[in-house]
């Protein structure tokens, strides 16, 4: 079964590799987003509060990781996900797109954190602490998603529905980030974070089991 | 009588919930004064929209086990059974909440947590519609709503105890604690949480029943 997932997690990697538009496109999504956001506050000519910088930046993060994870299952045609499915088992699939997806996530995540902060300013005290939240939400973000997506792609209308079945499903994994990464701006000790991170990594936990359960029915039809 | 005794069970508790609620004395408290009582119509719409939306979720996981449509059907119905109860919920709370807290929505956790419930059940609803296939429809929605049901637990039980709420016996506020729940609210609360519960599976077991005779007269009409 390991040896399954590394070869699915590879064939991931060659494919993104040989069509870059998706990540590059995603990488110009989130790019743009922040120069968007960073040209709409210059109006107001005072720099930003952290509060706002926080939530602002992760609910950049949230857009780009639904538009993301929502290619991941609709970017191949049905007849290609047929041959995976006689070749791989469905838990293999699964997990191995899990893992693919919090690796493209966190990538695009740090870069987005650079270009974030040299843009809008960087107010982060912690910033081993901030990085380690974006390495959880990543990986809790993926978990979550990976298998609405393959919901959605079931679907005619799927990005509107891949974004209304992820918010309300994402709403611990955001106000965790969210609290972690404040926890990392103020500069408050890391032993006052550990309730949120262990409430992170709990979710990954429930999320990745659910994906492994119920992946297999989803795949059948 | 076998099979409706507990529809009388039902008639018998939400009277009495409704006259023994509004007659019978209860405790003073500061803040609370009267709308204590909301005790016995407010709170059990929680408890019912849990109920019901876990019987939901067992049927999904028959449904996925069985693919039997009759467990989809029960499945869809306890959903929206428990969507009205947390609309109900939602509403009497915001009315207590208006002449206890000042103002109907002052974004305590448990309120929050009850408003992104409810948006997942919607989510689920526009994601059956959004599926043309009978057995697709029932198998997709069934995933989603376990899958939704297991990313609520963390919501429902770590995020309310995160930070205070406002609602009675949270951080300090006076409440229903074991020491002040006295045995005058506990003889309505609990027969009213009974009752409320059945309501909702009395509204689920009616309209599984039409879902049922309408899918047989689709099958004898083709």
């Amino acid at each position: 079964m390991l040896k399954e997932i590394n070869a699915l997690i590879w064939k991931e990697v060659v494919l993104e590799w040989r069509q870059r538009y998706a990540f590059n496109g995603l990488l110009l999504y989130i790019g743009s987003t922040i120069f968007i956001a960073y040209l709409s506050f210059q109006t107001y000519n005072q720099s930003l509060s952290s509060a706002t910088w926080n939530v602002l930046f992760w609910i950049i993060i949230l857009f780009a990781a639904v538009n993301a994870i929502a290619k991941s299952f609709i970017q191949e045609s049905s007849g290609r996900q047929l041959y995976y499915y006689t070749l791989a088992r469905p838990e293999s699939i699964i997990i191995s797109k899990v893992i693919y997806n919090a690796a493209l996530l966190l990538v695009i995540a740090l870069l987005g954190f650079l270009l974030y902060s040299l843009v809008l300013g960087n107010p982060v005290e912690q910033l081993g602490l901030f990085i380690l939240g974006i390495v959880l939400g990543s990986i809790a973000f993926s978990s979550s998603l990976t298998l609405i997506s393959g919901i959605a792609s079931k679907t005619a209308n799927s990005s509107t529905i891949m974004a209304i079945l992820a918010f309300p499903v994402l709403v611990p994994v955001m106000l965790m980030n969210i609290r972690i990464s404040w926890n990392a701006i103020s500069g408050i000790p890391i032993s006052d974070s550990i309730a949120a991170i262990y409430g992170l990594v709990a979710i990954n936990l429930i999320m990745i089991a659910m994906s492994f359960l119920l992946f297999p029915y989803l795949w059948r039809s | 009588m076998k099979n409706y005794w507990w529809k009388i069970l039902t008639v018998l508790l939400v009277a009495f919930t409704l006259i023994g609620g509004l007659l019978l004395e209860v405790p003073r408290l500061a803040i609370l004064n009267e709308t204590i009582r909301s005790l016995y119509f407010h709170v059990p719409m929680w408890f019912g929209m849990t109920i019901l939306f876990t019987v939901s979720v067992i049927y999904s996981i028959k449904y996925l086990r069985s693919q039997n449509s009759l467990d989809d059907f029960k499945a869809v119905e306890f959903a929206n059974a428990g969507i009205a109860f947390g609309v109900l919920g939602m509403v009497t709370g915001m009315i207590w909440a208006n002449f206890t807290w000042g103002e109907p929505w002052s974004s305590d956790p448990k309120q929050n947590a009850a408003a992104i419930a409810l948006l997942i059940y919607f989510a689920y609803m526009v994601l059956r519609n959004a599926l043309e296939d009978e057995q697709q429809r029932a198998r997709i929605g069934a995933i989603y709503n376990v899958f939704a049901f297991a990313a609520m637990i963390p919501l429902l039980f770590i995020l309310p105890r995160l930070t205070d709420s406002l609602h009675p016996g949270n951080g300090g506020n006076p409440g229903f604690n074991a020491y002040d729940l006295d045995s005058k609210l506990r003889a309505v609360f609990y027969p009213s949480v009974i009752g409320w519960t059945l309501v909702g599976v009395w509204l689920a077991s009616l309209r599984v029943r039409i879902r049922v005779v309408a899918d047989k007269l689709l099958e004898r009409g083709s």
